[in-house]
């Protein structure tokens, strides 16, 4: 069996090399992977609204334009949005990435095969509907290599699917305050309360 | 010239008004599925070199990325018939958890002379949805109306942090020709 990623180690090593990047997160083990790695006012972490990570990313990669931003969500979460990838790739942002945890498995609700768990392939929905970049990461040298990519500037949105162990790590729990998230990530770009 | 004539004549055309409405406000980010109710707000918008528009597969892609667009800094407005409003509920537990100004353009089926059954269990359930879930609705049943509450639902959304739909009546869009 191939040796698959380690999702908290995975996550930090992308989050070391994110420079100024904006970060939303998928609700579940995703949000609390990049909390792990450290807080950070240019977060935006979703407790809910399952199905939203990638378009709340690509809301603020349209209204700030010249800022990278890098929604981390997982298998489940980014399924339950397959249309939002044709909404994201019929605009083309330039300035968006996704990163999708795939253990195959709900995980935040007992483990159950997710539709990834049972050979639908993510990324190739991901370039059936025009992603300028879309692969499946499994091993820690495409790892290094995906994270290399991402820094260079894209032409269109991008998408990696990391193949993650099916694991319950220890929760690492960022606020669940969402005002409190939101005006503090405004407050990272400027931006007054309202 | 009859009564319905002259009615026609002094009102207001409402799609245009709502497009200076939006600018007025600084609304500068509309995401909608097509609806013939919006199809001249929707065209004004995609010509507006000021706004960013997007075209959804399904209504709550629209929640999320008006979400995201605020806290990006950009108003957003989003356009639909009643019939996506279900579509949208859990969606909306983010604006309102994260108290995230929100402005939906909604046009009814279901309730005037409505000649399609399969559109009545979303559009009588419409308004209640929404305020289930913690949104403020109002409702416009004429073109003077409609551009008027609009216009304030502009400030209660992005004054205010609140979530607010706006119900464009079936009676001001007309029977649906087939």
């Amino acid at each position: 069996m191939t040796q698959l990623l380690d999702r908290r180690d995975a996550v930090a090593r992308l989050l070391a090399e994110r420079g100024d990047a904006l970060v939303v997160t998928g609700l579940g083990s995703p949000t609390y992977d990049v909390h792990a790695h450290g807080d950070d006012d240019a977060n935006y972490y979703l407790w809910g609204a399952m199905g939203g990570a990638s378009l709340v990313g690509f809301g603020i990669a349209q209204a700030q334009p010249d800022r990278r931003v890098l929604v981390i969500t997982g298998d489940g979460e980014q399924l339950m949005a397959l249309g939002g990838l044709a909404t994201i790739a019929a605009v083309r942002p330039t300035n968006l990435d996704i990163v999708v945890l795939d253990n195959e498995r709900y995980g935040e609700t007992g483990m159950q095969t997710s539709h990834t768990g049972l050979g639908i392939d993510l990324a190739a929905i991901a370039s059936a509907v025009g992603f300028q970049d879309s692969r499946v990461v499994v091993t820690d040298e495409e790892l290094g290599q995906m994270i290399d990519d991402l820094k260079a500037p894209s032409t269109g949105p991008r998408l990696a699917v990391l193949k993650i162990r099916q694991e319950n790590l220890p929760r690492s729990m960022p606020s669940r305050d969402a005002v409190f998230i939101k005006n503090r990530f405004r407050n990272h770009l400027g931006l007054t309360p309202n | 010239m009859g009564v319905d004539e002259i009615q026609r004549v002094v009102e207001p055309d409402w799609p245009t008004e709502l497009h200076g409405v939006f600018r007025r406000a600084e609304i500068s980010h509309v995401s909608y599925v097509p609806d013939a109710g919006h199809t001249a707000l929707i065209n004004q918008c995609i010509e507006d070199p000021d706004i960013t528009t997007n075209v959804l597969t399904t209504e709550e892609e629209g929640i999320a990325i008006a979400t995201g667009a605020w806290l990006g800094g950009k108003r957003a407005a989003i356009l639909m018939q009643s019939s996506g409003v279900g579509n949208c509920i859990n969606m909306l537990s983010l604006p309102v958890i994260a108290r995230v100004p929100l402005l939906m353009l909604v046009t009814m089926r279901g309730e005037w002379a409505e000649f399609n059954p399969w559109q009545n269990p979303m559009g009588q359930a419409t308004q209640s949805s929404l305020e289930a879930i913690g949104v403020t609705v109002l409702r416009a049943d004429t073109a003077v109306d409609v551009v008027e509450t609009v216009q304030q639902a502009t400030t209660m959304a992005y004054d205010c942090d609140q979530q607010i739909a706006v119900l464009i009546g079936q009676r001001l869009l007309g029977a649906k020709k087939w």
